[in-house]
């Protein structure tokens, strides 16, 4: 696994175990404290987890157990724009995962990476409650209902700057 | 009264307490359902039964699915069948599956004949396997640490190298990560297994059904070394691996085989046989030496004395203080494993008695262990780039070299190890056991500091196979206090409590695995068969009994190395020969 190695200031790691803390440092809250340090710092590096299973006494091949099997959980800083294609039910027999292609070849990366200028990453998630439009595919807030590859390339061209 | 509850398997009227599984139901009346991802330690007691390779379906009436019977529990009434039309394709489509995405050098793999995913195959009469052409493989890559090989595209996510790493050791190595056809078991961030924190304890090793965990072979390398004019090659045999190397030729467990082997060894072609048990005795002599020179001053007073001392024999337990109790460091004796002492002596005194360079003399050691292998590769046991023990092979190596060599065990006869370095007590015997090392310790310890005859030297309050001991012993009239662990994770119970105050001892054993080295990783597979280890254990007291010496410091050729060599216990020769120091590895883990 490719990994971004991060040095983490002394004020991040505080407010690591600030989150922890807040939980008790309870091992049982693993994923609640989780959630809240990519809330707060946008993705989890490997740093960050070594900081979690310090404090909640995990191990760390747990933790990164934990975020590896989670797909809402990132070890990448997500990109500017976040491309998320919907592969529920629904939407992967309209074809997502021709979409899903589509954007993996425009952008040039897979999914779960960011592009190296940061602009855009990509990643599935399962049914945004849409199967009415589907394939539906996310960028940042807004939603694009019935894509096909072929829409693909003027979704991207939108964002970029 | 416990409450039962009466069910039916295959046509058998059964009843067993309520909480059973229907597999060990099953197994009351004689019907085994077959399995692959459970694991029962029994007297470990550890059930590991994720139900998660739906080997053990069984078909229950009135229920639509089929139901693992590791993980489920029976009821009242319940009729069951472990062998209809439905179940039988059931079971074959799994195995199917999983060997679809495993890797086919079946006839090549190290775990080849030992494999239970083989087995299972063979079991259920696998002939094809459908749609193999489109199937995906994965593609993780090959880890090879000092000690142990990972190979996880074998992985099937039985998970019990987890149960073992984790819930038995908690060393916290290994974690199933990613998701769905992805997952395996692996180190965080899929580290190699040398960056993590394993203690190389084998303990996983031990329990993998297929070959995705192995340990080092060094057996081609030890052909070759034989095969070699320009070399002489020694041998020493840790105490452990004659309690059972039989096994590994259909001897029954507990059976002591320690003249074969050294018949067997001396076969191969080794110029000389020793034995580890000499070293061990140097053990207790450095190691004893150490423990009165503390426990005196701290009687006296002194209060910069650091008590207990913890023994240093195990390399995993090293492993493990290493990474996990950094701030203890200096609590442990320094004195080195009995493998490590055996190769300093063996590369300096021996060699100088016999002529041979440092560099054409070839130290191997038989062993019960995994972490061995790593142990003779740290640089502390180096000179000049050489290694003290050049490599080191398991029970299980040793049996299969004995069996590459045409050797018909059976008829070997009975063989004496080599002098000088073959000579050994009784106490050096003991190593192999729990408690066996704080034992031996004892009766040199107890002479020197009463400077009386200990008359019985059977200490039978240190022996058992409780995880976690304490025996207080009277040393004429002075209590000196002793705590045994085995098993890391019941050492790290015992390291807690010292921690925090709530337990005091003078001194304390600590073994990573289960009943010792006897219960070791690179042992014969014990399955978590607790009888099995019990037995071994009875052979390693039966020889110790029979031994004509019973103290380390009366064996006469550990009295002529000190004359001849090494002057005294803790001399300086002798703190440079054998005795090391500690690092602190989680520098090396953690990034921050």
């Amino acid at each position: 696994m490719s990994r971004i190695k991060v040095e983490l200031k002394k004020k991040d790691v505080d407010t690591i175990k600030e989150i922890c803390k807040s939980f008790d440092n309870n091992p049982g809250e693993l994923i609640n404290v989780l959630h809240k340090s990519q809330h707060t710092f946008g993705y989890l590096p490997a740093e960050i987890q070594e900081v979690v299973a310090i404090e909640l006494n995990v191990p760390l091949a747990k933790v990164y157990g934990v975020v590896t099997f989670y797909s809402f959980f990132s070890m990448v800083p997500k990109g500017k724009h976040p491309v998320s294609i919907c592969t529920g039910t629904a939407c992967y027999v309209r074809g997502a995962e021709n979409v899903l292609a589509e954007f993996k070849k425009e952008l040039k990366i897979d999914v779960g990476e960011t592009t190296a200028d940061g602009m855009f990453s990509i990643s599935c998630l399962r049914c945004v409650g849409a199967c009415g439009l589907a394939p539906v595919v996310m960028v940042g807030d807004k939603t694009y209902g019935r894509v096909s590859p072929e829409m693909v390339k003027d979704i991207i061209k939108e964002y970029e700057e | 009264m416990m409450e039962t509850v009466i069910l039916t398997i295959d046509q058998k009227k059964v009843e067993v307490p309520k909480g059973t599984s229907i597999l060990k139901a099953a197994h009351t009346v004689g019907i085994e359902i077959p399995t692959l991802c459970y694991m029962d330690l029994g007297d470990l007691n550890i059930e590991h039964k994720p139900g998660g390779c739906r080997v053990c379906v069984v078909e229950v009436q009135g229920r639509r699915n089929l139901a693992p019977s590791c993980a489920t529990e029976v009821t009242q009434g319940m009729v069951i069948n472990t062998h209809s039309i439905r179940v039988l394709n059931a079971r074959k489509t799994v195995v199917e599956l999983i060997l679809s995405d495993h890797p086919k050098d079946c006839l090549t793999c190290p775990k080849s004949g030992n494999c239970d995913l083989q087995n299972m195959a063979i079991k259920m009469g696998i002939r094809e396997i459908h749609n193999q052409d489109i199937a995906e493989m994965s593609t993780y890559r090959m880890d090879f640490s000092p000690a142990i090989v990972r190979d996880i595209n074998k992985c099937i996510m039985c998970r019990r190298c987890e149960t073992m790493c984790n819930d038995f050791q908690t060393v916290g190595a290994l974690s199933a990560i990613n998701r769905g056809f992805m997952s395996v078991v692996a180190p965080a961030f899929e580290m190699d297994l040398e960056d993590s924190t394993c203690t190389y304890c084998g303990q996983c090793v031990a329990v993998c059904p297929t070959g995705a965990l192995t340990e080092v072979d060094n057996t081609n390398r030890l052909i070759r070394d034989l095969a070699n004019p320009a070399k002489t090659v020694i041998v020493q045999t840790a105490p452990a691996v004659r309690a059972a190397l039989g096994e590994m030729f259909d001897l029954e467990a507990g059976t002591l085989v320690t003249g074969k082997m050294t018949a067997a060894l001396r076969r191969m072609g080794f110029k000389y046989i020793f034995d580890t048990d000499f070293a061990a005795d140097l053990t207790i002599l450095e190691e004893g030496a150490e423990l009165l020179d503390r426990i005196s001053r701290h009687l006296k007073g002194d209060r910069s004395v650091k008590l207990p001392i913890l023994t240093s024999c195990c390399p995993g337990w090293v492993n493990f203080f290493e990474s996990q109790f950094t701030d203890m460091l200096d609590i442990p004796s320094t004195a080195r494993s009995p493998q490590q002492m055996f190769g300093s002596i063996a590369k300096t005194y021996f060699a100088d008695k016999i002529g041979v360079k440092r560099e054409d003399l070839v130290v191997v050691s038989i062993m019960p262990c995994l972490a061995k292998k790593y142990e003779c590769t740290r640089d502390e046991f180096k000179v000049n780039g050489n290694p003290d023990v050049d490599y080191s092979v398991s029970t299980r190596e040793l049996a299969s070299l004995i069996k590459q060599a045409n050797i018909d065990f059976h008829s070997l006869p009975d063989e004496e190890f080599d002098l000088p370095m073959g000579e050994s007590s009784g106490a050096g015997v003991i190593f192999g056991a729990t408690g066996g090392v704080i034992e031996a310790a004892v009766r040199t310890a107890y002479e020197l500091f009463t400077r009386k005859k200990l008359e019985s030297v059977d200490f039978k309050a240190l022996r058992g196979m409780e995880g976690i001991r304490e025996a207080t012993l009277d040393f004429d009239g002075t209590p000196i206090k002793i705590g045994i662990a085995h098993g890391l994770g019941k050492a790290r119970q015992l390291l807690e409590d010292i921690r925090s105050g709530k337990s005091q001892f003078h001194a304390i054993e600590i073994m990573a695995c289960p009943g010792g080295c006897i219960g070791g990783g690179g042992q014969p597979l014990h399955h978590g068969n607790f009888e099995i280890l019990k037995k071994r254990m009875e052979a390693i007291y039966r020889e110790d009994k029979n031994k004509p010496i019973r103290k380390s410091h009366e064996n006469p050729y550990i009295i002529k190395l000190y004359e001849e060599f090494l002057g005294k216990p803790l001399s300086e020769k002798s703190h440079k020969l054998l005795h090391t120091h500690y690092v602190d590895k989680r520098k090396r883990i953690i990034y921050i």
